[in-house]
């Protein structure tokens, strides 16, 4: 799966880039002719599991060429969890035992089959790209729908596992680098406002209050009784006044020595470390970030910092590796990989 | 009745689990039962779980009789089941326990009508419910930008699939 060389998606940053990381849309879709995951036999899923395949690959779309049909039982422990890394499938899916998922060249687009639905279909861009995300998510899915009876229902909408996702079906979502805001404690109050408007924003990597990388996920939460178009034009409101306070503090740490000295040391440790732990490297590549979003620092450019926030995540390293590594071995790979990155 | 579980307390919960088609039932108090995950709202962070638990209102009431041995035909799911983990068996399920899902529902998203994209296989009344909303929108949006001639048109389009819908 690492064999061919198309660029994915995570080598750029996109529009918004100095705040937004990248955009996702996910849609549940379930088969009118089998029960949902949970109460699926060993045969049944995996009738399903081809039904869905043939679907996608055996249509008449030139879409069909760029997918490739993956099992985890193929996969070393490593690969699976680099798969996580890249977002394109879930904690859940990595434990599962044989999962299959269609995988797009460029890695923006890939569908958990039986996950927690039949199908779990998610496009990535970078920047903030709903309507673009939307648009290609929605292509796949009447491609999918020409082939295969959905479960729908006029009242409940498409029908999945849990109730939570009825009706649309769809999860848009923004990840969001807010350093700024979460330097001041505004998240809290920031997460308590959009949840009254039907959103929810939560830490990417790590649910406590300060997560990791000061990356979080602003998604709606609402899926019956609204379409997809309002929910998008919703969460891509909210998330433009969110850009918009995040960037009025950054703005004001500008002139803070401090935070301007943070900035560039942590620079300085990435371009000349020796050993990196992931969390370490978190800490300094979210300072790093801001530091090139602020103009602070210009020797590196946010693609390349998109690019490392995936490729130096722990998985990637060990796939990467090609044989396991212990946690020192790792931490060293990480140290060099990043600090060769930054000079290049 | 003593709670099966601990035996000291009075038990006032009955519960009911079919796993494999085996059917597991117990008398249990309200904390034994709180500590199985019946019912209680604290202590777990598991979405799951927490779902379940919105639909304890109606959990509860289903309990409560005895009478409440209706299994999805199509995968065998009872109420109960679909309660307690807040997983949906099969699409059959919300045809089957659509009255008893329908306040969950509510709950959840605040509204229990479907709008927004349709598959093949929506219902033609579905569909006409779409255009309608889609026309609704075209007719704002033209008269916000001052096309009067071009809201008319819509208007009258508007009027005539309300009368098919009422057909």
């Amino acid at each position: 799966m690492n064999g061919n060389y198309t660029e994915k998606w995570y080598m750029k940053s996109g529009n918004e880039g100095d705040v937004v990381i990248s955009t996702r849309i996910r849609l549940a879709r379930n088969l009118r002719s089998y029960p949902f995951p949970n109460r699926m036999s060993q045969p049944q899923r995996q009738q399903c599991d081809e039904k869905i395949r043939d679907a996608l690959l055996n249509g008449n779309s030139a879409l069909a060429n760029h997918f490739e049909y993956l099992g985890t039982n193929d996969m070393s422990e490593a690969e699976i969890i680099s798969l996580v890394e890249r977002h394109l499938i879930s904690p859940e899916f990595a434990r599962q035992t044989d999962g299959k998922l269609l995988l797009m060249d460029d890695e923006s687009v890939s569908i958990m089959l039986n996950e927690e639905d039949h199908i779990r279909l998610q496009v990535m861009r970078p920047g903030l790209d709903l309507d673009g995300a939307y648009e290609t998510a929605d292509k796949i899915d009447t491609l999918l729908d020409e082939q295969l009876p959905y479960a729908f229902d006029d009242k409940l909408g498409y029908l999945t596992q849990c109730p939570t996702n009825l009706g649309t079906g769809m999860r848009a979502s923004v990840m969001l680098h807010l350093p700024a805001l979460q330097e001041k404690g505004i998240i809290p109050q920031l997460a308590n406002t959009v949840s009254k408007l039907g959103l929810t924003i939560r830490g990417l990597y790590g649910e406590g209050s300060e997560p990791k990388g000061s990356i979080y996920q602003l998604s709606n939460q609402v899926t019956l009784g609204i379409s997809e178009k309002a929910a998008i034009t919703n969460l891509m409101g909210i998330t433009k006044q969110v850009i918009a306070q995040e960037r009025s503090y950054r703005e004001n740490m500008k002139n803070d020595i401090r935070t301007v000295d943070a900035i560039c040391r942590s620079y300085g440790i990435l371009s000349t470390a020796r050993i990196l732990s992931g969390d370490e490297f978190m800490r300094l590549i979210s300072n790093v970030r801001l530091g090139v979003a602020m103009g602070i620092i210009e020797d590196i450019n946010l693609d390349t910092i998109s690019w490392l926030l995936i490729s130096a995540q722990a998985g990637m390293i060990t796939a990467k590796e090609g044989h396991s590594l212990d946690a020192a071995q790792r931490d060293i790979k990480r140290a060099s990989l990043v600090r060769n990155t930054i000079k290049s | 009745m003593l709670c099966e579980h601990c035996g000291k307390n009075q038990a006032n919960t009955h519960v009911k689990r079919v796993i494999n088609g085996k059917v597991y039932e117990a008398m249990l108090c309200p904390e034994c039962a709180a500590k199985m995950g019946f019912g209680s709202l604290t202590g777990t962070l598991n979405l799951g779980s927490l779902l379940g638990s919105t639909f304890t209102e109606a959990f509860k009431d289903a309990m409560l009789p005895m009478s409440d041995q209706i299994v999805c035909p199509e995968c065998g799911a009872t109420f109960n089941d679909i309660a307690q983990d807040g997983k949906v068996g099969c699409a059959k399920c919300y045809e089957i326990f659509y009255d008893r899902l329908l306040p969950s529902l509510q709950r959840i998203h605040g509204k229990t009508n479907h709008t927004g994209k349709l598959p093949r296989s929506a219902g033609i009344q579905a569909k006409q419910r779409n255009e309608l909303d889609r026309l609704r929108e075209d007719l704002a949006k033209a008269i916000e930008a001052q096309e009067y001639e071009k809201a008319a048109q819509i208007r009258d389009n508007i009027r005539e699939l309300e009368k098919k819908e009422g057909e």
